[in-house]
């Protein structure tokens, strides 16, 4: 669960107010595209989110988290209930498609056996069953998001964050990888996608919030077409 | 902390280490060098102050009696030389005695007939520190009974002065040699922490504590330390077994005397170690500090 409450954002090293009172709220079990331009400050949300960087006003409530008054060292807690996906997959070149996954639970101190049990069972719900061995360059694009997905739904998050999760895929495969993202919705997830691409977007009826020059320009089930008349 | 994640915290560690192996050779290797320079001025100190501590023990202060006073009349001084303060003690020697040594020292016909009378009683002094030797000497000729006092100031002089000198240059030296060993600690694991940085960012995105995230290069920090001090501690312990064989033993036999090998050979073996370890923990935390900032 979100919720943002008239937040500001100001990067201290350019000066620049990349968020002016934005409101935002997600309910538990939503599942919301966030859209705009670039530089509208969907990646600053994002980071704000995440406890990257810091708000200059306003509340933020993440997963039962205080943004605004969180301490360095419980960061690391609030990071666990989250899955964060990028557009550019981030996955360790030198590990398999198994360790990928296992090293996510491993660093969160998972017993091995709870290890054995889970990544299979998550690569199996992304389709990756039989692939396993397999490193990240021998993996198709969209079979390497597949990855960065079980990695961040293999520790059970409340919420998935996806960064322009299809920004490197063909259409076909970035409307497989959203019905992927919305099976894991279904499933309780919460899901808060950040995407450009418009027939995405209109492709299922979800929740768009829209954003440009720091502001929220439109909120609702409208589609992605409540941001272009702007 | 459960047992599979030491083993992967320990075998990320040695991966840093073999995954940028020439770094790592260079920085044991650099250790190494610094712990055996700043080992053997160690070395150096603490023989040079075992040297000065035999010296001081032979080195003697002698206080003739007024020729005027009679055996007894003499021996009555000693308490009173030996309430001066720095005296560790002293050693009535009578005038016979001190002629006797004297023509066993010259081992020459021209003395056999010499007299007693010519020698004046006298006590040999050992002093607590060499260094207030002057003091002291005055503080014995205002004893009562006390005629003349010979004292070989110079000298005491000398090994105070080559001693400080020493002792600071040493220090200063070992002072430098860790801050650069640090500095190279730090740079060599650095570039672990580079080559691994998409790894630390994928691990503080799925919550790792920091702890967990700082412990492989601080392991790989107390590998290169550890390895950097045992390898010095060997190569010291030879290098100085040498030389005591050589110069003590042989070239230099019987002018002057190093501690023996089992005497230095526990305490360098805790130095070495302890600044290798410290050096490689520090080093590795320092390295890391950056990644874990947000």
């Amino acid at each position: 669960m979100v919720q943002m409450n008239s937040v500001r954002m100001v990067y201290d090293s350019s000066g620049t107010e990349a968020l002016h009172g934005v409101d935002l709220d997600i309910h538990d079990g939503e599942f919301v595209f966030l859209v705009g331009p670039s530089g509208s400050g969907k990646t600053t949300i994002i980071k704000l989110l995440t406890g990257e960087v810091h708000a200059a006003g306003g509340e933020i409530t993440v997963n039962g988290f205080d943004m605004m008054r969180i301490k360095r060292r419980k960061l690391p807690f609030l990071r666990r209930t989250l899955g964060v996906i990028f557009q550019d997959f981030r996955l360790i070149d030198k590990m398999t498609v198994y360790d990928n996954v296992a090293f996510a639970m491993r660093v969160v101190g998972a017993s091995n056996a709870a290890i054995r049990e889970r990544v299979p069972y998550v690569l199996e719900l992304v389709g990756l069953k039989g692939r396993e061995k397999r490193y990240p360059q021998e993996l198709s694009g969209g079979e390497q998001q597949r990855v960065a997905i079980a990695r961040a739904l293999v520790n059970s998050p409340r919420m998935i964050i996806a960064d322009e999760p299809t920004g490197n895929l063909d259409p076909v495969r970035s409307l497989e990888l959203m019905l992927l993202l919305e099976k894991i919705n279904e499933m309780g997830t919460t899901l808060l996608v950040v995407t450009h691409e418009k027939e995405l977007v209109n492709a299922f009826s979800k929740r768009v919030v829209a954003i440009n020059e720091g502001k929220i320009i439109s909120d609702g089930m409208d589609g992605y077409f409540s941001y272009e008349i702007e | 902390m459960r047992l599979n994640r030491l083993g992967y915290l320990i075998k990320s560690g040695f991966t840093g280490i073999f995954s940028h192996g020439l770094m790592s050779f260079a920085t044991v290797t650099i250790t190494m060098a610094c712990l055996i320079i700043m080992g053997s001025f160690g070395l150096l100190v603490v023989n040079i102050n075992e040297l000065i501590a035999d010296l001081e023990e032979e080195n003697e202060v002698v206080a003739f009696i007024d020729e005027n006073l009679s055996e007894e009349e003499a021996r009555a001084v000693q308490p009173l030389i030996e309430a001066v303060p720095n005296v560790s003690g002293a050693e009535f020697v009578t005038r016979e005695q001190a002629m006797e040594d004297f023509q066993a020292d010259y081992d020459d016909d021209m003395f056999e007939y010499l007299d007693a009378s010519t020698f004046r009683h006298r006590y040999i002094i050992h002093l607590t520190d060499i260094s207030l030797m002057q003091q002291t000497k005055q503080d014995i000729e205002a004893v009562d009974g006390v005629a003349d006092v010979r004292a070989h100031l110079e000298y005491a002089e000398i090994f105070i002065t080559v001693r400080n000198v020493v002792s600071i240059v040493s220090l200063a030296l070992i002072i430098i040699l860790i801050v650069v060993s640090f500095f190279i600690m730090t740079n060599t694991i650095k570039l672990a922490t580079f080559t691994r940085r998409e790894e630390i960012a994928i691990m503080r995105m799925v919550g790792a504590s920091n702890g967990f995230i700082r412990c492989p290069f601080i392991i790989e920090g107390l590998v290169l330390g550890l390895v950097g001090g045992l390898l010095a501690f060997a190569i010291e312990i030879a290098l100085y077994s040498l030389l005591l064989g050589k110069v003590v033993g042989g070239v230099a036999a019987g002018l002057f005397s190093l501690l023996p090998v089992s005497a230095v050979m526990w305490p360098m073996l805790i130095c070495f170690v302890g600044v290798g370890v410290l050096v490689g923990v520090f080093g590795g935390s320092s390295a890391i500090r950056n990644y874990l900032k947000v």
